[in-house]
């Protein structure tokens, strides 16, 4: 086999990875855009960084967006975890094929679908029992939770698979009963897969437009409702510079992660280097 | 093959008249769907005995096995621990330990902390569990690796951490699922002798699962064969190996030459069997009992036969062939002669001598002839 | 996307995460609550499919059940702009009123069924496409060296991390009349007047594609990578050259990635709203954005729910597949 890589699966990936990353890159190097035209070249500036601090619009609906964001990885980590937990640990019991059905569906239930269903379900909720009174924080996180959860659903099923088994049993076998083998042997070993599910339920969360529309009232407007409205109009050169900010913030926590784990992995495989060399 | 040397008439519970049994499983049986992984099984096992379950892959053994651990309920019949029911008493309330064949060591706990796991559940006082977890560290020889995680150990040192924490809690029963599986073959034959040394220092009843007949002839007080859901024979080592009940069992256990034939004489002091296959008829000199004109089979062993240019002087337990290939192993050679129906035979012959010039070779006109006391007569 | 379980971090993490479990179970009220719970009958096995499926079923499925029953309702001037379904008529006697009209209405008028046939036709021309350009990549990077590998999926799943809608937006500045690719044709002499490209639907092809790329990427690879390779070797062995040992054993093998993937892309590309927004133009029909017009603009909520039951009944065979296709890639979670 030779070493070099075949041509025609570097240039596909050149290509494909160019297609992918050729435009956020425009994003960014167009924010430091002096022209109002954003893609007119008019020479270097940060002024629409500046602009977009002094936009308390802006700045609120980030907040507020933030703010759901985590409240609703939260929940939707607790309610994804119980979910994946009975359908990769209780075998067959009755609804399993139900509950199933109905972690999967959200994961390719075009938005719109979802967002009306949940809407009109909050309107007839406040008329029959008067909770949620009105629309705002609390209906666009339940709505959040609820299509997130499926997400979690599916990495702690799919970890929970790949977990052997008998680290339960055994810990069962030892005297520790169901709730604590979970606590203690369970969580402590899919924690990591926990960890990825609260970040990809806390991103689809700041990420989503469509639900949140449905379900938002007035004076709930989350950070993409207010740049949709913006770009709506056309392009607008701070809200490339907010893009810009978002792609550095996500870059850097890759970066970081991705040191992490390749550290781990080093310490890893010089753990067991040493354990196999001790045992001849 | 190696044959228990603990079997020799010393420690026989089974025997004594009375003896309670501090296992009893009586007609279990255990569906899954309409899948019959264990069909009404019965079996004793006695206090301080290692009890090997043998058998195949899928052949109930290790439902069995986690249905005396508690993590399967049987579909009928009942489980005795001790004189007590298990039924419905869960995995963690039940007076036995297991080793998982993954050894299932705790990933993100230390060694320490793994085997100290069971003992924290029992509510043991801090010091004990210090004191308890350093001494059964010692004794599998991991005093040093206590703040060792599982990852940073050898798969012989994992399955020793398997052993303390199974053996920390002072089982009543430890039960082991194929404990050396996941070790090479040199380590192996080590820990074999280790197991068995620990198991009659601590005095812990074993009831071991495997699927390695060399394992459990070497280990077990006792032996339960099991096929396709059911204890086929249970005996001790040398037992099932010299007087299998059953073609099934002859066959499992070693090699062996099956030669089928009809019953024509039997008596209380011996028996003749008539095979197509011989040149003259099978003469075993105990008695059997099956109706005369029964099919059946002698089963005679490769190493019980010997070869000679000659022909014997008896005319029976003798057959005339062709050898058709020789493996040479080192201790001994193995040989496959073709008999004169073409019926092939194996015989193992021992390599006393060092240079053998006149040695039987490829395509030699041979006979075969065994003692009266070798065939085993088994029916299908 | 999940983490490795044994790694010194998350073991690190773990202790973390074991240590305030520790702490919280000394003093959680679970002692007495466990002992009353069971007197009624309640389990702890129960709660915890218990607590999911009813949350799911109070916010997915009943959901359903009340967009079925006011698409059959008629609109009214009011808040909720719908009257009720069933009348109390006297004492006893209930008066159901189910209004077909809405759907009638979605029947005559052509534009409903223009937007459903082009939603369809835009999902499936785009999923092609993301299959065209996804799978070589999936390829390419399953085949790579496995210390790239990982950096490489990682760069796949990048841009999934940056907004959608950011990401959807910076096209605007690519396509527009005076954006990134007319400037450099211009520049380079190749065309004179601009070409227009924003508020196509070439332009919506482009946006889905790139906004769903992802999405057909890791199936693929997750199942391309899991393909033992000695297979190919075997082909190659008994004769077969490259292409065709590409096309007997890889293709036909990958064949459940393909599919996982493109539904993946296609179900939610057929109701997608925010794309043909910001890159198609006032004409280009999709329903989803029908929806949100009848929903928002006209504030008609009957039809908006008639439209949205109507989608679901396009949609329902392939969203069973894909839960056929899921529940074998999750290995179904049933052991023994």
């Amino acid at each position: 086999m030779s070493r070099k890589v075949p041509l025609f699966r570097l240039s596909v990936l050149v290509f494909g990875f160019a297609f992918l990353y050729v435009p956020i890159l425009s994003l960014i190097v167009y924010s430091f855009n002096k022209s109002r035209l954003v893609t007119v070249w008019a020479g270097f500036s940060t002024e629409w960084y500046g602009r977009l601090f002094e936009n308390q619009q802006i700045l609120g609906a980030a907040w507020l967006s933030l703010k759901i964001a985590a409240i609703n990885a939260t929940g939707a980590v607790i309610l994804g975890t119980l979910a994946g937990l009975a359908l990769a640990r209780f075998g067959q019991f009755r609804g399993r094929t139900i509950l199933s059905s109905m972690t999967t569906a959200p994961l390719v239930m075009p938005e719109v679908i979802t967002g009306l269903s949940l809407l009109l379900l909050f309107v007839a909720m406040e008329q029959i029992i008067g909770w949620p009174a009105g629309r705002g924080v609390t209906t666009i996180t339940i709505a959040h939770m609820t299509f997130t959860m499926a997400y979690v659903t599916v990495i702690v099923q799919s970890r929970l698979a790949t977990m052997d088994d008998s680290l339960e049993e055994a810990a069962m076998d030892l005297g520790a009963r169901p709730a604590k083998v979970f606590f203690l042997i369970t969580l402590p070993i899919i924690a990591p897969a926990l960890l990825s599910g609260w970040l990809l339920a806390f991103t689809i969360s700041l990420d989503d437009l469509v639900i949140a529309s449905f379900v938002a009232g007035p004076g709930s407007s989350t950070l993409p409702m207010v740049i949709f409205s913006k770009v709506r109009l056309g392009v607008s050169p701070d809200i490339n510079a907010l893009a810009s900010i978002m792609v550095l913030l996500v870059a850097i926590g890759v970066v970081i992660a991705g040191i992490l784990m390749s550290r781990q992995e080093k310490t890893r495989q010089r753990d067991m280097q040493m354990a196999i060399a001790e045992n001849q | 093959m190696a044959s228990g040397a603990r079997n020799d008439g010393r420690f026989e519970p089974w025997k004594a008249p009375g003896a309670e049994p501090y296992i009893r499983i009586d007609r279990v049986t255990k569906k899954f769907g309409d899948f019959m992984a264990v069909n009404d099984v019965s079996l004793k096992i006695y206090k301080k005995e290692l009890f090997c379950l043998l058998g195949g892959s899928g052949c109930g053994k290790t439902t069995l096995l986690r249905m005396l651990a508690g993590f399967e309920e049987p579909t009928a019949g009942k489980i005795f621990i001790d004189g007590v029911d298990m039924a419905g008493i869960p995995p963690y309330e039940r007076p036995v330990n297991m080793m998982f064949q993954s050894y299932a060591l705790f990933p993100h706990m230390t060694v320490e902390q793994n085997v100290a796991f069971g003992l924290h559940q029992d509510k043991v006082p801090k010091s004990e569990i210090r004191q308890r977890v350093t001494e059964m560290l010692d004794m599998v020889k991991l005093g040093q690796f206590g703040k060792r995680k599982p990852h940073q150990l050898s798969g012989g040192q994992r399955q020793r951490v398997a052993l303390a924490r199974a053996l920390v809690k002072r089982p009543k029963l430890l039960l082991l699922d194929e404990p050396l599986g996941a070790l090479d073959k040199k380590l192996r034959e080590h820990t074999q002798f280790e197991l068995v040394n620990l198991q009659e220092q601590l005095g812990v009843t074993f009831v071991v699962v495997t699927h390695d007949q060399e394992e459990a002839m070497t280990l077990s007080t006792r032996i339960g064969v099991m096929n396709a859901g059911e204890i086929v024979q249970v005996g001790t080592p040398s037992e099932i190996y010299e007087y299998p009940n059953s073609k099934f069992v002859a066959e499992f256990i070693g090699s062996v030459n099956m030669f089928e034939g009809r019953l024509i004489e039997d008596e209380p002091g011996h028996v003749r069997i008539h095979c197509p296959d011989l040149d003259g008829n099978v003469y075993v000199d105990h008695g059997v009992s099956s109706p005369p004109g029964a099919v059946v089979f002698a089963a005679v062993r490769p190493e019980k036969i010997v070869l000679s240019r000659d022909k014997p002087a008896s005319a029976d337990n003798m057959a005339h062939g062709i050898v058709k290939e020789i493996a040479y192993m080192g201790d001994m050679s193995t040989y496959l002669v073709r008999l004169d129906s073409g019926k092939m035979a194996r015989v193992t012959q021992p390599n006393t001598w060092r240079h053998a010039d006149d040695r039987i070779t490829w395509e030699e006109p041979v006979y075969l002839n065994w003692h009266p006391s070798s065939p085993v007569v088994v029916s299908e | 996307m999940t983490g490795r379980a044994e790694s010194p971090t998350s073991q690190r993490l773990s202790t973390g995460v074991q240590l305030i479990l520790r702490v919280l179970h000394h003093f959680a009220p679970h002692r007495w609550t466990h002992a009353r719970l069971l007197k009624w009958g309640v389990t702890g096995r129960t709660l915890v499919i218990a607590v999911p499926y009813l949350w799911l079923l109070l916010f997915f499925l009943v959901p359903f059940i009340i967009v079925l029953k006011i698409a059959f309702s008629e609109t009214q001037i009011a808040m909720p702009p719908y009257q009720p379904l069933v009348h109390w008529v006297g004492d006893k006697a209930v008066n159901l009123t189910l209004n077909f009209g809405n759907f009638l209405f979605l029947l005559e008028d052509n534009l409903y069924w223009k937007a459903f046939l082009n939603s369809l036709k835009v999902a499936g021309i785009s999923t092609f496409f993301c299959l065209l350009i996804g799978y070589p990549m999936a390829y390419a990077i399953a085949r790579a060296d496995s210390t790239k590998r990982n950096v490489l999926l990682m760069m796949v799943i990048l841009p999934f991390w940056t907004s959608f809608l950011l990401r959807v937006y910076a096209w605007i500045g690519i396509l527009k009349n005076n954006g990134l690719i007319n400037n450099f044709l211009l520049w380079t002499g190749v065309i004179d007047q601009p070409i227009v490209m924003l508020q196509t639907d070439f332009a919506i092809y482009v946006g889905i594609v790139y906004s769903y790329l992802p999405f057909m990427i890791l199936p693929l690879y997750s199942n391309l990578e899991k393909m033992d390779l000695t297979l190919l070797e075997a082909a190659q062995d008994l004769g077969c050259g490259p292409f065709k040992a590409f096309m007997k054993i890889t293709l036909p093998l990958s064949m459940p990635g393909i599919l996982a993937g493109s539904m993946l892309v296609f179900i939610p590309a057929v109701g997608e709203f925010v794309i043909p927004t910001l890159l198609g133009g006032p004409e280009s029909l999709m329903i989803g954005k029908v929806l949100w017009t009848e929903f928002f603009n006209n504030r008609d909520w009957p039809v908006a729910s008639a439209v949205a039951i109507a989608l679901l009944i396009f949609l329902v065979v392939p969203i069973v597949y894909f839960q056929r296709v899921q529940a074998r890639e999750t290995g179904g979670g049933v052991h023994r």
